[in-house]
């Protein structure tokens, strides 16, 4: 036991305290950051101004065309298709006269090529205006209907769950949200501290450390001890991601004014509504910011973090060993260990899949299944439980699945523990799948 | 002297190859020991079934008085393997500082030995350099200190010099000695045979896991000696004819000849004294690479890793 611990303390420090451990454990959550940035306002800065002069034959448009930030509509005399461009318009526009309400088409020209955002914005303006024409046929007019479709807003779907005596709100989006996050994140894990483990035993053996390392630690010893370190590399590297979101959470916080703040806490103290006759009136931020925390209070949290933790570590476990079976098997060439790999990440990939089905349709019989199959279990059953304990995973399930989890893990670490006892030693020889099972399955 | 390792009836069969088959010796204690053979005679096999890599399909090891423990005695064991593993990104000292641990040093007791090792071989400035940027035969000197650092009773070395120039091979072996002189085992494997010959006590020699010789290196010399002799003459004759020896080789003044049976050195003597005066008269005595040669070759073992090839 001793043995293993100062494995695991090497396998741990020499990760952790590599600079390069630092830098992608901080810029790895920045990068995603700058990432997501970077596209809207590259999305943004696609937009160019457009200029356009409308032509139009009903007489109707002038005035009651809106402009949008980037678009100026203009209604010039004596503009064509022919000299557009030459009077400084960069777009136009050809209205014909519309007959009833017949189907027609209007004609955007362009020298520049219309962006999607764009062409949606024409087209939802000129859809506007006649829109307001009709209903100015009709007697009414835009700020009547703007009132009318403001303050129908007063009822709200609220779905209710029967949980045997008591009765919950749920959400399907946040479900959706956490068990698509959740498997995603376990599946991250097992591919990259999985590959993590193997690189490991790879470096062992192509350096030729495990000869010496095995002449005086079991090679079992050795392989549990990197599994375990190199988990906890995973674990600190986690924590560290809990601990810069929160932080980022927290700084944001600070550029939301005390005024809404304090808003947010009344209605937080009121459950949503704000007492009548009361001093202040929530804002619109304020309602935002407390119907994002209200829908995140919804979920079980208790349930769905332990159970992340269990999975998290489950499923790394059962896969990580295999990967290091896989990696004391290789010889130098890194192909092989390509080729070896296929029939593990076969299984990964295709819980991914089957999760990222699960999480729209939780009670699949494929779904259930792949829940309690080792194999599958920490994704899937994650997408699951999002949708709540004992709801749509009942405790029998959840039961069977953590079972079954350990004692795959157990097994493949078992069998593993033979593959790599015999392969680590192994050089020059290019070992097959037949052989892998034959010290898998041998006795002693 | 007692013995520090007894093999009994070693048997290790692998699905294609027998690669140790009944072999038996015992080692005593504060010897240094050759095990000799040719590639792939069954000498690593061997040597992993001694520090506890392998088990050995049947037969027993008995280690300093007790059946052999790999859990217990693998502390009481340094083992260089012939290729050497070092973790590359890894500090000189901390790689020193966890291989010790892990043979059951305490750290405090890890780092005065390593100190004690860095200054007796001039290691001392390599401390915070990473094994990447060490020579081979400065990886190698520090996996040799790696290897004896807790101080094992017995400790097994493949191919100690390979790759060291003759200073620090130099510096190696005086550390051999001396390791021998405090009371460790030697366990000393490799192809140099003049090396075997300097420092080895005792030889094994193995080919296709059998044991094929057994003992001292001068009774091994004395048991294949071929009766040769070298004679320097001031003078040859012209004709040399004898029923006592045959001339094998005639270089200037120097003969060398082969006394038959039933025959002495004297006779040899005798027949010259009368001619001409003799300058030298020794034996010669093979040299553990003739006798090793002479016993490997003609063997399967050259060939037998290979399959035929098929037409």
């Amino acid at each position: 036991m001793n043995k293993i611990s100062i494995i695991i303390k090497r396998e741990y420090f020499s990760r952790v305290k590599n600079r390069r451990f630092l830098l992608t454990t901080i810029l790895t959550p920045l990068l995603f950051v700058v990432f997501i940035a970077g596209a809207t306002i590259l999305s943004l800065k696609g937009k160019d101004n457009h200029k356009v002069a409308v032509i139009d034959q009903n007489g109707f448009f002038k005035g009651n065309l809106k402009n949008a930030n980037d678009i100026n509509f203009e209604f010039p005399e004596g503009v064509d298709t022919l000299n557009y461009l030459s009077k400084g318009y960069t777009d136009i526009l050809i209205i014909p006269k519309f007959e009833g309400t017949e189907k027609v088409n209007y004609v955007l020209r362009s020298k520049k090529r219309i962006g999607i955002g764009t062409e949606e914005l024409i087209s939802n303006r000129i859809n506007q205006a006649i829109e307001d024409k009709m209903l100015q046929d009709a007697g009414i007019n835009r700020s009547q209907l703007d009132s009318i479709k403001e303050k129908s807003k007063f009822a709200e779907l609220k779905v209710l769950e029967d949980k045997g005596e008591t009765v919950q709100e749920s959400s399907a989006g946040l479900s959706y949200g956490i068990g698509f996050g959740s498997g995603m994140l376990i599946y991250l894990t097992m591919f990259i501290y999985g590959a993590m483990v193997m690189r490991g035993v790879m470096e062992e053996k192509t350096n030729r450390i495990a000869e010496v390392m095995v002449s005086s630690v079991k090679p079992f010893e050795l392989m549990l001890g990197k599994i375990i370190g190199i988990g906890a590399v995973g674990l600190t590297q986690f924590f560290m991601w809990i601990l810069l979101i929160f932080g980022l959470m927290t700084a944001a916080q600070l550029f939301i004014s005390p005024e809404v703040m304090s808003q947010v806490n009344t209605l937080q103290q009121y459950n949503g509504q704000i007492p009548s006759g009361g001093m202040v009136r929530a804002g619109e931020a304020a309602q935002k910011i407390y119907s994002i925390k209200h829908t995140i209070s919804m979920a079980n949290w208790p349930v769905i973090i332990s159970c992340f933790i269990f999975y998290f570590i489950g499923g790394y476990l059962f896969y990580a060993s295999l990967f290091a079976a896989v990696g004391s098997v290789v010889n130098e060439d890194p192909q092989d260990a390509q080729s070896l790999m296929f029939p593990i990440t076969m299984p990964i990939i295709f819980s991914f899949i089957i999760m990222s089905n699960a999480v729209q349709d939780p009670n699949t019989g494929i779904a259930t299944w792949a829940s309690i199959i080792p194999f599958s279990s920490p994704m899937v059953m994650m997408a699951r439980i999002a949708y709540g304990v004992p709801g749509t995973v009942p405790y029998w399930q959840l039961a069977a699945s953590m079972l079954s989890l350990i004692g795959g893990f157990l097994l493949t670490t078992w069998l593993s523990g033979k593959i790599y006892r015999t392969g680590i030693l192994m050089y020059g020889k290019k070992i097959t799948w037949k052989e892998m099972g034959k010290w898998a399955f041998r006795k002693g | 002297m007692s013995s520090i390792l007894q093999l009994n009836n070693l048997k290790k069969h692998y699905a294609t190859q027998k690669a140790v088959d009944d072999i038996s010796f015992s080692i005593e204690k504060g010897s240094i020991f050759g095990l000799l053979g040719p590639n792939g005679a069954g000498k690593t096999t061997l040597l992993r079934m001694i520090t506890g890599i392998f088990f050995p399909d049947s037969g027993e090891i008995i280690f300093d008085g007790k059946p052999y423990n790999a859990l217990e005695d693998v502390t009481k064991i340094g083992y260089m393997p012939e290729e050497r593993g070092l973790y590359k990104k890894m500090k000189i000292g901390e790689q020193a500082l966890y291989l010790a641990q892990l043979k059951g040093l305490s750290k405090a007791e890890a780092m005065e030995k390593i100190k004690f090792w860095f200054k007796r071989l001039e290691m001392e400035s390599w401390w915070n350099k990473k094994v990447e940027d060490l020579s081979k035969g400065m990886s190698q000197k520090l996996q040799f200190v790696t290897t004896v650092l807790h101080e094992p009773k017995l400790i097994i070395l493949d191919e100690p010099f390979s790759g060291l120039d003759p200073l620090n091979a130099n510096l190696i072996k005086d550390e051999i000695f001396g390791l021998a002189q405090r009371g460790a085992t030697v366990i000393f494997s490799t192809h140099r045979m003049e090396q075997v010959e300097e420092i080895c006590d005792h030889i094994v020699l193995v080919n296709l896991g059998k044991k094929i010789l057994d003992g001292s290196v001068t009774e091994v010399k004395q048991q294949f000696k071929e009766n040769k002799f070298s004679i320097r003459l001031k003078e040859v004759p012209a004709q040399i004819s004898s029923d006592a020896f045959e001339v094998v080789e005639q270089k200037n003044q120097e003969l060398i000849v082969k006394i038959n049976e039933g025959k002495g050195s004297n006779d040899v003597l005798q027949y010259f004294i009368q001619q001409t005066s003799i300058e030298s008269f020794n034996e010669i005595l093979p040299s553990l690479n003739e006798i090793f040669i002479d016993l490997v070759e003609g063997t399967a073992a050259t060939t037998r890793a290979f399959q035929n090839v098929s037409n």
